[in-house]
């Protein structure tokens, strides 16, 4: 099911999990990214979905970081792949943890999820509720710098002010500057901390009963302890390697595959986010707006 | 003829005796022809070997300081630089420590031995810089530390009845550690350079260079260099220091190519090739820590430690602690005293 031909994303598995229900109007999936600059955001999602969402990308002086406040910028594109089609939208994030003073970097980015939730619940509770747009975040990439010993301070105060929000899954990009053991070490010290400050991230659903076997093994895979935070590498250059031409980084001492299993994270990054983009929404819907929607609600007194 | 002492930066055994103030480019000897007048030899030019005789009896202080976000491998670099167990990474501290709240300043001082020469090396880290959510002025308690050894120096100076060889605490050299995010330098680099620039001798280098591949680095360097120009960061060596024509072309090339050293450090050995050498294994290939192709350390190594070593002592002396000298005589017409900070915080392996 899950080929890893070249140029294959694998989304086209949706249809799998919505369990038969039609998919003739398309999936609408919004992703939000952040992380200080320079961990590899962009190069990340251009790979995950083989595309160039940032063509003219202007990288500010850290002069000019100075001045800067958090920007909320959202890009959106239209995917079809194999008859089924994706409008995703990737929320980004530039600014956050720049500055010299990171207090109050993630106040906007609060701000648009709420609102988000905000212009949802309106129509919701409006009359014409066929064609409502679901722009909700229902997923946030958090990078995790591969440079630290661990969550730094404002990755800590930035989960826990977000975790009831929107469903979180840490990701450490760069992932070609740890040896294996330092992956290990850093996943282990990011997931003990995680589990020392209560913070909520999201939790892959187990496999359903009747899913076949491969999915189910997968499901384990990925839901293994060595798995999350997903330490992966990002690139959309072509390298030859052994006469084959494929993704990847050329160094002096070495090619790091990007698909490559043994290399990184990367492919179980991808299929778990293809494979649980409904349950993403899912929870989304369930967990984060309900918990604003009656929050809301018991504020105005309705 | 004119003989006069005859410096070279490539002596690193030179003369702890205190050093005078900056002179006036000496004019070399003239080259004698083969039919030139000298009536015998004199030996002037054994004081050479008297001064390196001299070093390597009394062996020569050298601090050097490290400063940067925590991870950036600040520990590994010192412990690679001089093959040894020299810095705080090494002496117990644990890794798993939570990073401290404030910047803290930690001496650690060891003394190593080469060729009959003894170095006492001082690390200073500075654990908790860039660390925070809210990071403004956390270069303060480094500047004030920088300060207070230069205040420590001119205490002892001024005194009537002075040490022989004054203990010398001034920080030699300070090693700037940059994030390799491919991008650019972060407001926190720039603010922490143009503030120490002014006091120590900034050497920024590229901490854990692995990530980039050959095309990322030279963008980066070069991104840097620009950066740091228009934001008139004079980093070490700087222009105006430059004593003749061969500094600065070797000065210059060292600026605008080399600088600054992307580098990988290392304490774990491979074989490679029939060899053992010092470098990171991953799944896709062993990064040769002192291969040049792989990554600048040992440029930095040979810059730092076998050229450039001792000028850094002499800038440090003879520029930034005439500066702070020169201030404080100004401020006070006198010298006051100021507090300094106890030996508390010093260990030492001695």
């Amino acid at each position: 099911q899950f080929s890893d031909s070249a140029g294959y994303v694998g989304f086209a598995n949706l249809p799998n999990q919505v369990h038969r229900k039609s998919v003739k109007k398309g999936f609408e999936f919004t992703l939000m990214v952040v992380g200080e600059s320079g961990l590899g955001k962009s190069t990340l999602i251009n790979s995950l979905f083989l595309t160039d969402l940032y063509p003219e990308r202007y990288i500010p002086g850290a002069a000019e970081k100075i001045e800067r406040t958090v920007q909320i910028e959202a890009s959106t594109v239209e995917i079809e792949e194999r008859g089924v089609k994706l409008r995703l939208t990737v929320v980004d994030t530039p600014g956050y943890g720049d500055a010299i003073n990171s207090q109050d970097c993630f106040k906007t980015i609060i701000q648009y999820i709420d609102n988000q939730f905000e212009r949802y619940l309106h129509d919701e509770s409006g009359l014409n509720r066929r064609h409502i747009i679901d722009n909700r975040v229902h997923c946030c990439f958090y990078f995790i710098s591969p440079f630290g010993h661990g969550l730094k301070p404002l990755d800590v105060e930035f989960m826990k002010a977000l975790h009831g929000k929107v469903n979180i899954v840490p990701v450490i990009a760069k992932a070609d500057t740890l040896t294996l053991k330092e992956r290990e070490r850093l996943k282990r010290r990011v997931l003990d901390e995680i589990s020392e400050h209560g913070i909520r991230i999201y939790q892959l659903p187990d496999a359903d009963s009747d899913e076949d076997e491969e999915f189910k093994e997968q499901t384990r895979v990925l839901k293994a302890s060595a798995s999350i935070p997903f330490a992966v590498i990002g690139s959309n250059q072509l390298i030859e390697v052994k006469g084959k031409k494929i993704r990847g980084r050329l160094y002096p001492w070495g090619v790091v595959e990007v698909e490559n299993p043994e290399h990184n994270d990367f492919l179980k990054l991808r299929t778990m986010l293809v494979t649980h983009m409904q349950d993403l929404q899912e929870v989304t819907q369930d967990l984060h707006y309900e918990n604003f929607r009656s929050e809301r609600l018991k504020r105005t007194g309705k | 003829p004119h003989a006069g002492p005859v410096e070279s930066k490539n002596e690193a055994a030179m003369s702890e005796l205190v050093p005078e103030p900056r002179q006036k480019p000496v004019v070399p000897m003239k080259p004698m022809g083969i039919n030139a007048n000298l009536l015998g030899y004199i030996g002037i030019d054994t004081i050479i070997e008297q001064m390196r005789k001299k070093t390597m009896k009394t062996g020569f202080d050298f601090n050097i300081m490290v400063v940067g976000q925590s991870g950036l491998g600040k520990s590994t670099l010192v412990n690679t630089l001089f093959k040894s167990q020299v810095s705080r990474k090494s002496s117990g501290w644990n890794r798993e420590e939570k990073i401290p709240k404030t910047v803290e300043i930690k001496a650690i001082g060891h003394v190593i031995e080469e060729g009959g020469v003894k170095m006492k090396l001082t690390v200073i880290d500075t654990p908790g810089f860039g660390d925070q959510i809210n990071n403004e002025n956390c270069w303060e308690p480094i500047e004030k530390y920088i300060n207070e050894q230069y205040e420590k120096f001119l205490k002892e100076e001024v005194n009537i009845a002075r040490k022989k060889r004054i203990p010398d605490t001034r920080v030699h050299c300070c090693l700037y550690f940059i994030s390799p995010t491919g991008h650019s330098l972060r407001p926190l680099d720039l603010e922490f350079m143009k503030h120490l620039s002014k006091v120590v001798n900034i050497i920024p280098v590229i901490a854990k260079a692995d990530t980039m591949t050959l095309e990322e680095k030279t963008e980066f360097k070069q991104r840097v260099r620009k950066e740091l120009e228009v934001n008139g960061i004079e980093f070490y060596p700087q222009k105006e220091f430059d004593e003749d024509l061969e500094d600065k072309t070797e000065n210059d090339k060292i600026r605008q190519e080399s600088m600054p050293f992307a580098v990988v450090g290392s304490d774990k050995e491979y074989q490679v090739n029939g060899k053992r050498v010092l470098g990171r294994k991953t799944p896709w290939g062993i990064i040769e820590v002192e291969n040049l192709t792989h990554c600048e350390f040992a440029l930095l190594r040979d810059f730092v430690i076998r050229t450039h070593l001792q000028d850094l002592k002499e800038v440090t002396h003879n520029i930034h602690y005439e500066t702070y000298r020169a201030k404080r005589l100004n401020d006070n017409g006198g010298l006051p005293p100021m507090t300094v900070e106890t030996e508390e915080n010093h260990e030492s392996n001695l």
